[in-house]
């Protein structure tokens, strides 16, 4: 009976350094995780798509969720939440108005939930990358 | 203040959600462009026809 050898599995390339560093730098400022794994193309994309769906929803006279009185409410503000950075400054400058009174700041505040989603989406993905799930 | 039309704020939407759908979901640029295609498809081509299903509803 013939055995055939096995191939060595080639090493993954070492990485240094705090694994979830990617996952929190891309929570905080979209893109950012991709940037440190050098993914310069996908980061450039995502964070223009982040940012910009963000502020658009804040041109739409959008809403920032900063308390939660029932349980959609605080689902939006955890949806806010996601965007890291953006989230805080928006806040601490105090951009939104305190409740959407057009259709359209409805729309806007729909934009800055999703904006929040997508960025945890997209942090988590730098994420797998880091760890190797996703090349 | 920015006031799209509601067909704007739907194309913008699926724009950026496929976007980031795309390079997240696929591996390889072909294939992320291809799923961020299929998905800004499935994004406008749903709510087109979703409004006309409540026009007809509505009549």
């Amino acid at each position: 009976m013939s055995s055939t050898p096995n191939k060595p599995v080639p090493a993954a390339p070492a990485q240094h350094g705090f694994v979830f560093l990617p996952l929190i730098a891309g929570w905080l400022i979209p893109g950012a995780g991709h940037f440190l794994l050098r993914k310069w193309g996908r980061g450039a994309l995502l964070a223009i798509s982040i940012v910009c769906m963000f502020a658009i929803g804040l041109a739409m006279q959008g809403k920032l969720y900063a308390n939660a009185h029932d349980i959609l409410e605080m689902l939006s503000l955890l949806g806010d939440l996601g965007s890291g950075l953006l989230y805080v400054v928006g806040r601490v400058m105090g951009l939104g108005p305190d409740s959407a009174q057009l259709t359209v700041a409805d729309w806007g505040t729909r934009f800055i939930v999703v904006a929040g989603l997508l960025n945890v989406i997209s942090a988590v993905d730098a994420h797998n990358i880091r760890t190797g799930r996703k090349s | 203040m920015f006031s799209p039309s509601h067909f704007t704020a739907v194309l913008l939407f699926g724009l950026f959600a496929s976007t980031v759908f795309g390079i997240t979901q696929r591996e390889t640029p072909q294939r992320m462009f291809r799923y961020g295609l299929y998905c800004f498809c499935l994004f406008v081509g749903s709510a087109i026809v979703l409004s006309w299903v409540m026009y007809l509803i509505a009549r």
